[in-house]
């Protein structure tokens, strides 16, 4: 037992970098995850490792591509618009298998947005964000406890998966303090890497590339890329569920805005309301059947987010028809209250629902 | 009777399927060459461009990444950070260096960055179908410029040695022109000595090669090695720029 230290979410990401052993970051400057870099400047060198600012968020995804082929830990952190830069990058390393971890500090969108909390890149995540079919294994945490146990999770999904991970955080999640354990009860397994482009000494030359000309070749890549997608549904989804045994009203929601929901669960409960939460940890693989199942169960859902609605199609395609599912969301900046949510829960509780629980068993 | 002439184990068995006459052949053998002597195939990582030389990693016997358009020198400078003691080269068209990735590469050298860069300038998109090039000369016909660049509307052609060479990070720059024998051997040494920095940890260090594109220029191969002498070198002396 490490004693707790209080600390920014950002800086908590650096700690976790540093336990997950990861060997480089590349990263640019941009608000609010400017802890990341500078944290990053610091302790990188002081565990001989390295730390180089980029000139720019492509190029510091393409240091991360060369460090990834190089058969090395590498991350790079930036916010919602230096993103949207790496998403070129993400789509060549994610089709050249190379494992490597981004850090996505949200902010308030589109453009240039502003510098206050958003969660309105969750599309861009977890369904690609750049060309091609491909995928990010996404991952959210709500906490700066979580920020700092999350980076060696995401380094060794990214390992083990031969694909960059994102850990998508917000404003709020970067920037809120708070007490954290800087333990090391977690395992760093070495995976080896015998494809890494390091030097073809004692062995044939290795060859990091994303061009295929054949047709039947480049499918063969999409199908073996699919197939780990697959493998990830089945093993990586990560939930929590608060209150839900009996909740007839479940708030679905990730991050910053998950906590503000369970402040909202206790509100409703208090009130005599049977509302829960699911918080959604992975968003890629995101909790189809566990949604399905709760729906089969009765329960209808509340989606509640910082976006105009991005993860609320996620949850009804999970649901399928099967129960409502409503949506209420904050955008640009604006960070939804739990009385403005509490007003929702009650609105939604007080309609009846579309289909009846007759119906739904019929349609199950 | 003596061998004199084989090829060379950093290259491949793959056959270069570039045009005939094209100087991709010449610089690939070249580097190829240079990585046999130095005795440096077994712990070089090259990084090949989008454009003809995207399949670079076909011919080369050494580790090889492909890169995005533009992007060589960022790839190269993440090896080449994680890995100090393998030899780093990226190999880059007009197009990828000087237009698309020009951000990368002046701060590649402003870092003074120990990487070797190849730069391949045939003024002109030689895959894509011979559109105009940053560095197509001004009156030079291209498809995006089919009555000759006029600077008016698509400004001047981009000296990429001469601009790197404002700055304090690169150790080696040098422009050269292989249209004759003797051209031929500057050609080889520079790229050469391009390397050898690299192993001595001088840092940055770039060859700009004058190239031909027989077929987009609508040439023979011999015509196309006179109009770099007559026209290109007019544009883009051969040179030493930086040498420290």
């Amino acid at each position: 037992m490490t004693d707790k230290k209080l600390m920014k979410g950002n800086i908590a990401v650096c700690h976790g970098a540093i336990a997950a052993n990861c060997d480089a970051f590349f990263g640019y400057p941009i608000t609010p995850q400017n802890e990341i870099p500078e944290k990053m400047s610091e302790l990188m060198p002081q565990h001989g490792r390295v730390f180089l600012q980029a000139e720019s968020e492509v190029a510091a995804i393409n240091m991360v591509y060369g460090a990834a082929a190089a058969g090395k830990r590498a991350m790079t952190s930036s916010s919602s618009p230096g993103i949207s830069l790496k998403m070129e990058g993400l789509s060549y390393i994610a089709a050249c298998e190379l494992p490597c971890v981004v850090v996505n500090v949200q902010r308030g969108g589109p453009g240039l947005g502003n510098t206050l909390p958003g969660q309105a890149d969750y599309f861009q995540a977890v369904k690609g964000g750049g060309h091609g079919d491909y995928r990010l294994l996404t991952i959210a945490p709500w906490s700066v406890q979580e920020c700092y146990e999350f980076m060696p999770l995401a380094f060794d999904l990214a390992d083990r998966y031969r694909n960059p991970v994102m850990v998508l955080m917000d404003a709020i999640v970067g920037q809120m303090i708070e007490p954290v354990e800087l333990h090391a009860n977690f395992e760093i397994h070495e995976y080896p890497k015998p494809w890494a482009t390091n030097g073809a000494r004692g062995r044939a030359r290795n060859i990091i590339n994303s061009l295929w000309i054949d047709s039947a070749v480049m499918e063969d890549l999409n199908n073996r890329l699919q197939a780990k997608y697959e493998q990830a549904r089945r093993h990586e989804v990560r939930l929590w569920e608060y209150r839900t045994g009996d909740a007839e009203l479940i708030l679905v929601a990730y991050g910053s805005t998950a906590r503000i929901c369970r402040t909202v669960v206790d509100m409703a409960r208090e009130e005599g309301m049977p509302v829960g939460l699911l918080r959604l940890i992975s968003l890629f693989p995101f909790p189809e059947r566990e949604i399905n199942a709760l729906a089969k169960q009765g329960a209808r859902f509340l989606a509640v987010e910082m976006s105009a609605g991005q993860m609320v199609e996620d949850v009804r395609l999970a649901v399928n028809g099967l129960t409502d599912v409503g949506f209420y969301g904050r955008t640009g900046g604006s960070v939804p209250t739990p009385a403005e949510i509490l007003d929702r829960v009650r609105e939604t509780l007080h309609k009846p629902p579309v289909m009846s629980t007759q119906a739904r068993r019929e349609v199950s | 009777m003596q061998k004199v002439y084989s090829r060379p184990k950093g290259l491949t068995d793959a056959e270069f399927a570039y045009c005939a006459g094209c100087f991709h052949s010449v610089a690939h053998r070249m580097i190829a060459e240079v990585m046999e002597e130095l005795d440096i195939i077994d712990r070089t990582i090259g990084v090949c461009p989008v454009g003809c030389a995207v399949f670079m990693y076909e011919y080369m016997a050494c580790d090889m990444i492909e890169a995005a358009h533009g992007r060589a020198p960022a790839v190269a400078t993440g090896v080449k950070r994680v890995l100090p003691d393998r030899i780093v080269f990226s190999y880059q068209g007009d197009g990828d260096l000087a237009s698309i990735g020009t951000a990368e590469i002046i701060h590649a050298a402003a870092r003074g960055e120990n990487i070797t860069v190849i730069f391949i300038n045939n003024t002109t998109y030689g895959m894509t179908g011979g559109q105009m090039a940053p560095t197509t000369l001004v009156g030079q016909k291209s498809t995006t410029c089919p009555s000759g660049r006029d600077p008016k509307q698509a400004g001047y052609p981009l000296r990429v040695c001469e601009l790197l060479a404002t700055l304090d990070g690169p150790s080696y720059i040098e422009r050269v022109a292989p249209t004759n024998p003797a051209g031929f051997n500057r050609t080889k040494k520079a790229i050469r000595k391009a390397f050898e920095n690299q192993l001595e940890g001088k840092g940055f260090s770039l060859v700009e090669i004058l190239s031909n594109c027989p077929t987009q220029w609508k040439m023979s191969p011999i015509e196309s090695l006179k109009w770099i002498d007559e026209h290109m070198t007019k544009t883009f002396p051969p040179g030493v720029f930086v040498d420290r």
